[in-house]
């Protein structure tokens, strides 16, 4: 479809991208999701997605590998890998969003342009999701992931129906873990921690900001295709009935040009939207992955606390003990000392662990973030660039014709 | 509230006479010595408009060769409808009335934006103020060139401009005393105007013998409707345009935040980034303006002109009809050997009336045609070339930015 060009371009750039990267001897990995298909019928109907994986890596059985997978397996997929690797600090890509609206239009079978284009924006979506979680060298080596993209068959992911009960309690524990933060003051002994975070806060706010804005313009934009294309007409009726037959012509010609405008207005709109604005959503949720993966830190800071305080209790307790003659529960209480000692150097460890991790991730993902929107940018301008280039041709076509009129 | 006159505003208003609205309108009419009327001078208050009309004639009917006066908007209303009334002019095609100054949406923009100082930052709340007055600035400048293009196509008219309340008008330096018409008068207004259009059917349903008038009938009825279209079309078209220019606007603000704030060698990058959109938004919002003066407002002219021509057919056509009437009366009463006399005195002033209006009416339709050919021409070539330079604009600062941001990876 002609409306999607735009988007193919932009991540065939972005694939390259990823072939430049200088940390490993060949990162050869290419990912695509694409033949959307729609299977069964009415409420119960789903999308399914062809995922074909290209690769020279050895961690893979084959070097090409084509699997059919819907929306739920690849939220499968996140929450696994969220559950895995976000409490020792890792950033793990956010999947795209659900989205009731947009899905029951296309169960019920409408085939209008908007449902079109939710499917397609879901499509894009999907495939950057994998493309940045292969990106990140220990989830690329990660036996879901691994299942995820060879597997022919795959275990149907239970806890991701959007009202489930799984989903109820899980945002039930987000509250209860956003309570628990705002009781621990954590003694910041690193400034680099309280600096990054308040940077990714601020981050935070001014993309949000810009998102919004974006979305303005690609709205505005669509608008202003429609128009030119509703004046185009209604410029052609007008040189139909100017009885100059010169400046009828003219008329028409300046018709043609507003209605190749307003097809230029259009494919400007959709790179002002798969380039920059769904870049800016994906980033908007990557951030709150990046805050999720410092809260983690915090968690386990409480937890090493915790242990401490559980320390120092059961070593008061033992105190006790010496002077009253129990001699099982002494050793009981031995025992448990000698277990907690053993939970703080963990938690401890843990501790230490989750900081180095972050400040790995952090260091990577900024990387990222600088080469991503460095590229983006790049391609937006240059499709700006596209799109002055043929007004300037079209508007030179149609001056010697608005001339000749005599 | 908002002054914009005196030196500072006439000078601006100089300023912008290399490519003056009314030339681009009229396009054969050339500045004739005997008559020059202008707008030199205009005080925008809060719900009127003060127009300071200045004329230079070397004609005997003036005191002095070099006058002016003070008129609003209502008494150009008078003025056109004096022309509109007067059974002498009825084969002329009447200069359309200006329109009324409108600033009512720009007036409430810049409430809304006043209102919502607090949730902004200053430099965010000073640019759009400075939008805003800018857009009331070029809202007032088109109110004025609409009142003088009116006043020049007076001038220019060799019958019209021999107009005693035209000279009323420019000389009389006391208040007309036409301010606004009552309740009433507004209602008579509304009935005569459905009256006519009801009589426009009729009139317009009745084929002409004469060729060229039917053909004109044709065409201006079509022409008009289509005019119509094309106007509030373009209209819209432009709308979006403005919208779009100013979230272009929002994002260079909030990517020249981000370049100060980022932590990463993206800092450069955003801050050139907004440098560029800067730039082109102010490009694109003049692409608009642009297209509004060149296209919109040519459009919207020729919408007037062209009911202006649509009248004076129809007064034609009123004028045939009383005519056939009169040929029919003058029958009867000689049938009857009735009244034949006055029967023929009234046939015989039907007639004249109706081919003297016949008469200027082919003139002037011929010159409409003159007008509206060249209007477009300069108008479509001027709205290209602008487009072109613009265009050129935007993509040289486009490329020069790609330049310094792919050179410095």
């Amino acid at each position: 479809m002609p409306h999607f060009r735009q988007n193919r371009l932009c991540l065939r750039e972005y694939f390259n991208m990823f072939n430049e990267e200088e940390n490993r001897d060949t990162f050869d990995i290419q990912i695509s999701v694409s033949d959307p298909e729609k299977v069964g019928d009415g409420m119960n109907a789903y999308m399914v997605y062809k995922v074909l994986t290209k690769t020279s890596l050895s961690i893979f059985s084959r070097d090409e590998v084509c699997v059919k997978r819907r929306f739920s397996d690849f939220l499968g997929l996140h929450s696994k890998l969220a559950s895995k690797y976000m409490h020792m600090g890792y950033i793990v890509p956010p999947a795209p969003e659900k989205s009731i609206v947009g899905m029951t239009k296309v169960k019920v079978g409408k085939e209008d342009l908007s449902s079109v284009e939710f499917v397609e924006k879901r499509r894009s979506a999907l495939e950057r999701y994998l493309l940045r979680t292969v990106k990140h060298p220990a989830l690329l080596k990660d036996p879901d992931v691994l299942q995820f993209l060879e597997s022919s068959e795959l275990p149907r992911a239970v806890s991701t129906q959007a009202l489930s009960g799984a989903g109820i309690l899980r945002m039930v524990n987000k509250a209860a873990d956003a309570v628990n933060k705002m009781t621990i003051k954590m003694n910041e002994s690193d400034a680099w921690f309280e600096e990054k975070q308040q940077q990714f806060e601020n981050l935070d706010v001014q993309l949000r900001k810009l998102h919004a804005s974006v979305e303005s313009l690609v709205c505005h934009r669509k608008e202003l295709s429609v128009n030119t294309a509703s004046f185009a007409k209604s410029a052609a009726m007008l040189g139909n009935s100017e009885d100059h037959t010169a400046l009828s012509r003219a008329l028409s010609q300046l018709a043609e040009v507003e209605e190749k405008i307003d097809q230029l207005h259009q494919d400007q709109a959709c790179a002002d939207f798969y380039l920059i604005s769904e870049l800016l959503g994906d980033y908007v949720r990557l951030i709150t992955a990046v805050k999720g993966v410092f809260d983690q830190r915090m968690k386990t800071w409480a937890k090493c606390q915790d242990a401490q305080v559980m320390l120092q209790r059961k070593r008061e307790a033992e105190a006790k003990l010496q002077h009253a003659n129990k001699p099982d529960k002494l050793q009981q209480a031995k025992d448990e000392i000698r277990e907690w000692e053993g939970k703080v150097q963990q938690g401890e460890r843990d501790f230490e662990q989750i900081s180095k991790n972050i400040r790995r991730e952090v260091g990577r993902f900024e990387k990222d973030r600088v080469k991503d929107f460095r590229v983006v940018i790049i391609k937006y301008l240059e499709s700006l660039v596209h799109t002055q280039q043929q007004m300037i041709k079209y508007w030179e076509a149609f001056l010697p014709e608005a001339k000749a009129i005599a | 509230f908002f002054k914009l006159s005196g030196p500072a505003f006439s000078s601006q208003l100089k300023v912008c006479r290399d490519k003056p609205f009314f030339l681009s309108m009229n396009v054969d009419l050339q500045t004739d010595a005997t008559l020059q009327v202008d707008i030199s001078d205009a005080l925008s208050e809060r719900d009127k408009v003060k127009f300071t009309v200045h004329t230079k004639s070397t004609l005997p009917n003036f005191k002095q060769n070099e006058f002016s006066v003070v008129r609003q908007h209502e008494e150009f209303i008078w003025l056109h409808d004096s022309f509109v009334e007067n059974e002498e002019y009825a084969g002329y095609i009447i200069p359309p009335a200006p329109p009324r100054p409108d600033f009512d949406a720009s007036r409430e923009k810049l409430q809304k934006l006043g209102e919502g100082e607090g949730s902004m930052t200053k430099e965010e709340f000073t640019k759009m103020k400075q939008e805003l007055e800018a857009e009331y600035l070029a809202i007032f400048k088109k109110t004025v060139a609409m009142h003088e293009v009116f006043l020049c196509r007076v001038a220019a008219h060799p019958v019209l401009r021999k107009d005693l309340n035209f000279h009323v008008f420019l000389e009389y330096n006391q208040d007309l005393s036409v301010r606004g018409k009552n309740k009433k008068e507004k209602l008579e207004d509304f009935f005569k105007n459905v009256v006519k259009s009801a009589d426009g059917v009729l009139v317009a349903g009745v084929k002409d013998v004469d060729d060229f008038f039917e053909h004109e009938k044709t065409f201006l009825l079509e022409y008009h409707n289509r005019v119509k279209d094309s106007s509030a079309k373009s209209d819209r078209m432009i709308r979006s345009h403005k919208s779009a220019a100013d979230d272009i606007n929002r994002i260079a603000s909030t990517l020249y935040t981000l370049g100060t704030q980022d932590s990463t060698d993206l800092c450069k990058f955003f801050l050139k980034v907004s440098e560029l959109f800067e730039k082109t938004r102010k490009i694109e919002a003049r692409v608009a303006a642009d297209e509004d003066l060149k296209l919109a407002d040519l459009l919207k002219y020729y919408l007037r002109e062209s009911q202006a021509a649509k009248d004076l057919l129809y007064r034609r056509g009123r004028a045939l009809v009383d005519y056939e009437n009169a040929n029919k009366a003058l029958d009867k009463a000689r049938a009857k050997n009735k009244d034949v006399l006055q029967a023929e005195t009234t046939q015989q002033v039907c007639c004249q009336k109706f081919e003297k209006i016949s008469e200027s009416a082919k003139q002037e339709l011929i010159d409409f045609k003159t007008r509206r050919v060249a209007a477009f021409r300069k108008n479509l070539v001027e709205l290209a070339e602008l487009e072109l330079k613009h265009a050129k604009g935007n993509l040289q600062l486009l490329q020069s930015c790609l330049g310094v941001l792919k050179g410095d990876t």
